[in-house]
């Protein structure tokens, strides 16, 4: 197919044609980085917590009465939890992934307060069983020993309790010890006396996961075990029962606590609680996929309204071709190729455009660079929609018969 | 003349239907796209208070230990319960309040009504100035009195809606509120009031609604209520994270600051009080307190969504191609009836009236894609308060921003229309003539 005729009449139709490529441009331009966006929201929403979701309520209870020694109570209540039908294993934490609570800590290498911290990480404080019942797997190390529990209320008193263990994730052994084993090294949390690492688990998110600070990626569990009044209840279930093990359990802790009046304040499939905290992000990937369809249809209509009036305008010329012995094939490929010159020039300046667009977001949204790889498909995506919207016009054009076309001229 | 153009351009809209609902829909669908994104970004952004925005100023002090120091960085967000406390012992404003954010059980058995089985309110603990300060609205009653915050006195103001739920909507001051177990007696009732943002109190969500049971700080403490909300504590602490003493900053300090003189002079004694404190050895950062008026506090708290900024951004890209497609197709049209142009131009017309002539037709485009826009932009503000988001169901249109979609169609239209006007009046009548 010989490019040359078609220059030439594009050169007649610069204003047209521009205005094609400024269109294709700006498409091209804002689809890529709308689907790097989607992409990186789709990623946000997609890490795993490292707990298993689909087994785990969360329950939390309230007194309305002021209890000071919640311990007891605490105790009775796990107690009484296991004992419902489906549940496998309970425990107790201050702060649940996904959920409203959201607690932080400095961590330091050596003693001392005049140390600056070595890192900020999510401080998981839970009572036993917390790993077996949250589903973490350690990759290093063991699991908390029964004497090293401690009441977490302790932690306000006079003579604070020495935590002689933690548990931390593979991501805060990392960036702490980066060039060796972090088990049995000691780090200064909530004492001058160091909590030795007795575990490392693979992986564990932060209560608020995707937040983009970077504490929220480190995470550490203490042997502190909290009371009902500061913590929330997590309850490994049976999948299959776990609607009926979380009527049965909200039942049993509104009446576990004879003469005193509670009310269970959250009861919540882990999986609900996720689902909750990622609908904004999940909103906001809808909205971009929206408008990306909205761009590419609004832009095919562009093309298929120009294309139909250049077919309109060239009837002359088409049936000149025809007349001549030009073949449907021939019209219909000089329209399509036409439409793949136009589409080329808009999709080269469209990626010099995403690039723009990348550098802004980067500089006002924090956003990592767009990668190349949204460059190819945004042209292949503009180069389809092109072929698709210019082969209606294109095929009308070609079905003109000779004469028809050189008397309607 | 106008009448006639528009006439004109009425029947080349009914001569290409197809076009013409093109660039139809084109235009109606970036405007409503822009409308819906700003209407959310405009109530987002909005003066949550506007005739006293510039006089109300939210104070922080850097109360913590040379520990972790980093030149430059920002004080604690909220204060400790013994600068607060101090501050508005010493009142050097017009009016100062302190508070914080709790939730807790409403008991209606308690209340007078049996029936129903307690549940969780928002809660706020706040000192006398609270309601004045904040302009918060009376159906019955007022708020309490300083003399009732040194006395602990068992009082609290709620809200019409808990009104509604716990009283059936009547006066029902000199009720009794249980809170947990323990008695209060209600003062006043507030109407309806939600300020966007809750700028007095960003730790709950920017967008959270107003609290549902007020009551003073000192009865809090006094009752042993708990208090949320977010609090940062230094040190090992030993006490309770709310005495007096402990090193926690947890609770919001407002002032009320009337004149520039009285601003620069809260300034000077917020930066003596703090040089105190050093000299008192509980301060050991370098004086850095900070004052800020409620608009520029919520700009420093970076309040709107980021997402909320990157919707509009992406909504006037999608604006920008539909003009684009709209300058295309309107210029095809246009040069389809080279013409018409052209025997127009041959019986005398001059070129500003064929100018004019598009521009009417543009024009007109422009106003109906408008009010095709306008119905859009209604749909997609319902569909926006539909999404669970906290500030979702304050996306309403007002008069302002619908004044605003028809101009803003109105101005994108005339826009688009201008190339192909202006190459319209291009046209020579003799080719034109000689062509048909």
């Amino acid at each position: 197919m010989d490019i040359l005729p078609i220059l030439s009449t594009l050169k007649r139709h610069k204003t047209a044609a521009g205005l094609i490529v400024l269109q294709i441009a700006l498409t091209c331009a804002i689809v890529c980085n709308a689907l790097f966006l989607i992409s990186e929201r789709i990623d946000r929403i997609s890490e795993p917590s490292g707990l298993a979701e689909d087994e785990l309520i969360v329950m939390q209870v309230s007194g309305m009465t002021r209890v000071d020694n919640d311990g007891p109570q605490t105790q009775s209540d796990l107690q009484a939890l296991r004992q419902i039908p489906g549940v496998k294993q309970v425990s107790i934490a201050n702060q649940i992934p996904y959920g409203q609570q959201s607690s932080y800590s400095g961590v330091r290498l050596r003693p001392g307060d005049n140390e600056n911290a070595n890192l900020t990480a999510a401080n998981y404080l839970a009572g036993e069983n917390f790993l077996e019942t949250s589903g973490l797997r350690l990759t290093e190390g063991r699991d908390f020993l029964p004497s090293e529990f401690v009441e977490m209320s302790r932690l306000e008193g006079a003579n604070p309790p020495q935590v002689p263990a933690i548990i931390i994730n593979r991501e805060m052994a990392r960036r702490l010890f980066p060039n060796g084993s972090a088990l049995g090294q000691g780090l200064y949390v909530f004492s001058d006396e160091p909590h030795r690492i007795v575990g490392v688990v693979d992986r564990l998110v932060a209560p608020n996961p995707g937040s983009g600070e970077e504490s929220s990626a480190n995470t550490m569990i203490l042997p502190l075990r909290p009371g009902y009044r500061s913590g929330s209840y997590l309850l490994r279930v049976d999948p299959a029962q776990r609607e009926a093990a979380l009527k049965a359990a909200a039942e049993k802790l509104l009446h576990n606590s004879p003469g005193m009046k509670r009310l269970v304040r959250e009861q919540k499939l882990l999986s609900d609680q996720r689902d909750a905290y990622y609908r904004q992000d999940r909103s906001m990937i809808q909205l971009l996929a929206g408008v990306c369809v909205g761009l590419l249809v609004v832009t095919a209509f562009g093309i298929v309204g120009l294309a139909s009036f250049w077919v309109q305008q060239r009837t002359r010329m088409i049936g000149t071709r025809r007349a001549l012995g030009a073949t449907r094939g021939q019209i219909l490929r000089y329209f399509q190729t036409e439409n793949l010159l136009l589409s080329t020039v808009g999709i080269v300046i469209g990626m010099v455009g995403a690039y723009g667009i990348s550098l802004l977001l980067m500089r006002y949204y924090e956003l990592p660079r767009l990668p190349a790889l949204y460059l190819p498909i945004g042209a292949l995506v503009l180069w389809t929609l092109g072929q698709i919207a210019v082969f209606g016009p294109a095929r009308r054009a070609a079905a003109l018969p000779p004469v028809v076309a050189l008397r309607g001229g | 003349m106008l009448t006639y153009y528009f006439e004109l351009g009425l029947r080349s809209f009914r001569r290409h239907r197809g076009l013409t609902l093109l660039m139809l829909l084109s235009i109606a669908m970036g405007v409503a796209a822009c409308m819906t994104t700003l209407t959310v970004f405009h109530v987002l952004s909005g003066d949550p208070i506007p005739g006293k925005s510039d006089r109300l100023f939210n104070v922080q002090l850097d109360a913590e230990p040379m520990r972790d120091y980093q030149p430059g960085g920002e004080p604690t967000l909220q204060l400790t319960r013994f600068d607060a406390e101090a501050l508005l012992r010493e009142k050097r404003g017009v009016k100062q309040v302190i508070m914080t954010g709790a939730n807790i059980a409403v008991d209606p058995a308690g209340s007078g009504d049996a029936s129903q089985s307690p549940f969780f309110s928002r809660a706020r603990y706040a000192t006398a100035d609270f309601f004045t300060m904040f302009e918060a609205p009376f159906r019955y009653g007022n708020g309490w009195s300083a003399a009732d915050d040194t006395a602990e006195a068992r009082v609290a103001v709620i809200s019409e809606e808990l009104n509604e739920r716990l009283f059936g909507g009547i006066d029902s001051r000199g009720k009794t509120l249980r809170l947990r177990d323990k008695d209060l007696t209600i003062v006043g009732v507030l109407r309806a009031w939600r300020p966007a943002p809750h700028y007095f109190d960003l730790t709950l969500g920017a967008y959270a609604k107003a609290a549902d049971v007020y009551l003073p700080l000192a009865t809090s403490y006094a009752l042993r209520l708990g208090a949320s909300g977010s609090m940062s504590c230094w040190g090992s602490s030993s006490t309770d994270q709310r005495s007096l003493n402990a090193p926690c900053a947890w609770l919001q300090y407002w002032v009320q600051l009337d004149t520039p003189q009285q601003q620069r002079d809260y300034r000077t004694y917020l930066t003596q009080y703090s040089d105190q404190q050093r000299q008192a050895g509980r301060f050991e950062r370098p004086s850095n307190p900070k004052l800020w008026s409620v608009m520029d506090w919520l700009s420093v708290r970076k309040v709107v969504p980021s997402d909320i900024r990157l919707q509009v951004w992406l909504a006037f890209g999608f604006l920008l191609v539909c003009l684009t497609n709209t300058v295309g197709l309107l210029l095809a049209k246009c040069l389809r009836r080279s013409g018409e142009i052209g025997v127009r131009r041959a019986l005398g017309a001059p070129r500003r009236e064929i100018f004019l002539q598009f521009l009417v037709e543009a024009g007109s485009l422009g106003l109906a894609g408008g009010l095709l826009g306008l119905v859009l932009t209604c749909i997609g503000l319902w569909v926006v308060r539909m999404n669970p988001a906290p500030y979702a169901q304050l996306a309403q249109l007002d008069w302002q921003m619908l004044a605003t979609t028809l101009l803003l169609s109105l101005l994108a239209s005339l826009l688009a229309g201008l190339l192909p006007a202006w190459r319209a009046c291009q046209i020579t009548p003799a080719l034109q003539l000689k062509s048909q």
